[in-house]
């Protein structure tokens, strides 16, 4: 019968998904850390960006009478925190960050600061502001403020979507990396090449039993997000869902390719490091990408991290549909095939 | 006589390392052979040669009349492949393990045959984990019984087994045999060659130094010199090398 001879077909890819899911399943640590990662990340967050939060900065300023006054003025100012350090820790304060800008009393001041930092270069236009309108400057004119305070376009809004691809990317890289690698190790893959199992069923397995982990992985910082933050969620579930399974394909996909022929757990990893670590900088999770020059652009935008954290974020911020999408998911595509197809080729399998 | 292996000046190399070194040899179907050697005379890679996981430098070789470059989707269908030192996933059970493997052939034994077959039928919710060395090793075997194969590839089916479980073993591989598999196995245990092995071959350095019936290899010896010893296949393999079996 046909459909006796399409279950046979499948069979094989079905019982070795299957066996991945139990083996992941009754690893209680696995579950734990997959589960727990994306709320310790989101409860993180949460408290480093508290939901209306107007951005203070915060000046170092040495004790003592003298100082008294550039103090009193700088605290009355708003925005501004003030805090005594004496002049031999001033260096080290500003370097841990733990003042954005240090203000050295005279006529005229000093300020002292690093200018590669945004924050010490926002404190010292605030600084500057405070202390010149103390002396006495007037304004020519004081313009209105309006403050763009609406959730979806925070710094928060923004960050989350990264942190569930980040999420995405490390859980799918690592977990079928470490399988493939603990499989050649044990000998496992050498008896499975020496049975009638077709090859590609075998790769394919993993990378299939990953999706079945999404849903929650995705949704736990998403709910937690739009409770926490009232982030909005603009897409839809089904749209959501469907970046993340590319990205998840796509991340299984290059995890079997960096396992492929690791014979050490220390090999694998150096492999994943080599190609995830970039990508936690370059790929716009933590602060835009565009803040890297123009000539580096065309390759950072092509970057697997990079294409994922785009997509999930006009889908989940935007609402933007999938056809609006078709770069980012092109960029997707091609990195879920083309390593598929190479690992394929070069699998170690003694 | 229909052939189930034919190997023929058989070539392998690692680097400047010879391991095989122009073996021939021939099994019959329905027979047990054994490749009988010390350890590194080259048995594992001939076995792995002849399983398809490891291509030769030269030489020819035939499994059930196919070639391994042109017929291996099928040729894998029959066979069953028992590897030294193969670790099953720790956290499946015995059941799960079985019907992975059996999901890869068309046709073979249900589970509940391959339980039976082995003994398993009390441990068939174990984990792997769990099971005691000769419980993996019957494991072992009736995955590689699962697609109801014509010849049966064993690397050292019993090496660290206590005496208890190799005998369970070989009454599997006795049932084998009388259902009319064949098998080709290797080891370095003479009272399993002597057991189970229509013929012997005897390796050492990757070549064959003598090959008959055990009773015959072990009457070409002569006489024993000591009337209360009878003569083994180790005192076979010692006058003809001059070494131990077992020495490493």
């Amino acid at each position: 019968m046909p459909s006796d001879a399409r279950r046979d077909t499948y069979r094989p890819l079905v019982e070795l998904t299957l066996a991945r899911l139990r083996e992941f399943v009754r690893e209680p640590e696995a579950l734990f850390w997959t589960f727990l990662f994306p709320i310790i990340m989101s409860v993180a967050m949460a408290i480093a960006f508290p939901a209306s939060a107007g951005q203070t900065v915060r000046v170092g300023v040495s004790p003592g009478a003298e100082t008294a006054a550039v103090r009193q003025t700088l605290a009355g100012a708003r925005d501004i925190v003030v805090r005594e350090i004496p002049e031999d820790d001033q260096l080290r304060a500003l370097r841990d960050g733990e003042v954005h800008l240090i203000v050295a009393v005279g006529s005229p001041p000093i300020y002292r600061f690093d200018p590669m930092r945004e924050e010490s270069r926002l404190a010292r236009l605030v600084v500057d502001e405070a202390l010149k309108r103390a002396a006495g400057r007037t304004e020519p004119w004081q313009a209105k403020e309006d403050l763009i305070e609406i959730p979806g376009s925070r710094y928060v809004d923004w960050l989350i979507p990264g942190i569930i691809s980040l999420g995405i990317m490390n859980n799918s890289l690592w977990s079928i990396g470490f399988m493939t690698v603990q499989a050649r190790l044990r000998k496992l893959l050498k008896r499975l090449a020496a049975s009638p199992m077709r090859r590609h069923d075998f790769l394919l397995a993993p990378v299939i039993a990953r999706l079945a982990f999404l849903g929650p992985e995705v949704a736990v910082p998403l709910v937690f997000a739009w409770i926490a933050f009232s982030m909005p969620i603009r897409g839809g579930a089904i749209s959501i869902g469907l970046v993340a399974i590319s990205g998840a394909l796509m991340f299984g996909s290059l995890g079997l390719l960096m396992g492929s022929r690791a014979r050490t757990f220390e090999a694998a990893s150096g492999l994943m490091n080599l190609m995830s670590v970039p990508m936690w900088v370059l790929s716009g999770v933590f602060f835009s990408a565009s803040n890297f020059p123009d000539a580096v652009q065309p390759f950072i935008q092509v970057l697997p991290l990079t294409a994922l954290v785009d997509a999930m974020r006009r889908v989940v911020l935007e609402g933007a549909v999938l056809t609006s999408l078709w770069t980012e998911l092109a960029v997707i595509g091609t990195w879920t095939i083309v390593p598929f197809a190479i690992a394929l080729k070069i699998f170690k399998w003694r | 006589m229909e052939l189930a292996v034919r190997c023929q000046n058989l070539q392998k190399r690692y680097g400047d390392v010879v391991a095989v070194d122009g073996l021939s040899f021939d099994v019959r179907r329905g027979e047990c052979y054994g490749l009988l050697g010390p350890n590194g005379a080259g048995k594992t890679t001939t076995i792995e040669i002849l399983e398809g996981l490891l291509a030769p430098d030269g030489g020819e070789v035939e499994v059930l009349g196919c070639r391994w470059k042109v017929d291996e989707r099928q040729l894998r269908q029959r066979l069953g492949v028992q590897l030294q030192e193969t670790q099953f996933t720790d956290k499946l059970t015995v059941e799960e393990t079985l019907r992975l493997f059996r999901s890869f052939y068309h046709d073979g034994k249900t589970i509940e045959e391959l339980l039976a077959l082995v003994e398993l039928e009390g441990k068939r919710r174990s984990w792997v984990v769990k099971l005691s060395g000769g419980q993996k090793q019957r494991l072992s075997i009736a995955c590689a019984l699962a697609g109801d194969p014509d010849l049966l590839f064993l690397d050292e089916p019993t090496t660290g087994l206590d005496p208890q479980s190799r005998r369970q073993l070989w009454n599997i591989l006795t049932r084998f045999r009388e259902a009319g598999g064949t098998v080709l196995l290797t080891t370095h245990y003479m009272d399993e060659a002597e057991t189970l092995c229509d013929r012997v071959a005897i390796v050492d350095h990757g070549r064959l130094i003598a090959e008959d019936a055990p009773k015959g290899l072990i009457a070409s010896l002569g006489a024993p010199k000591v009337v209360v010893h009878q003569g083994t296949l180790e005192d076979v393999f010692m006058s003809m090398t001059g070494r131990h079996l077992r020495e490493e």
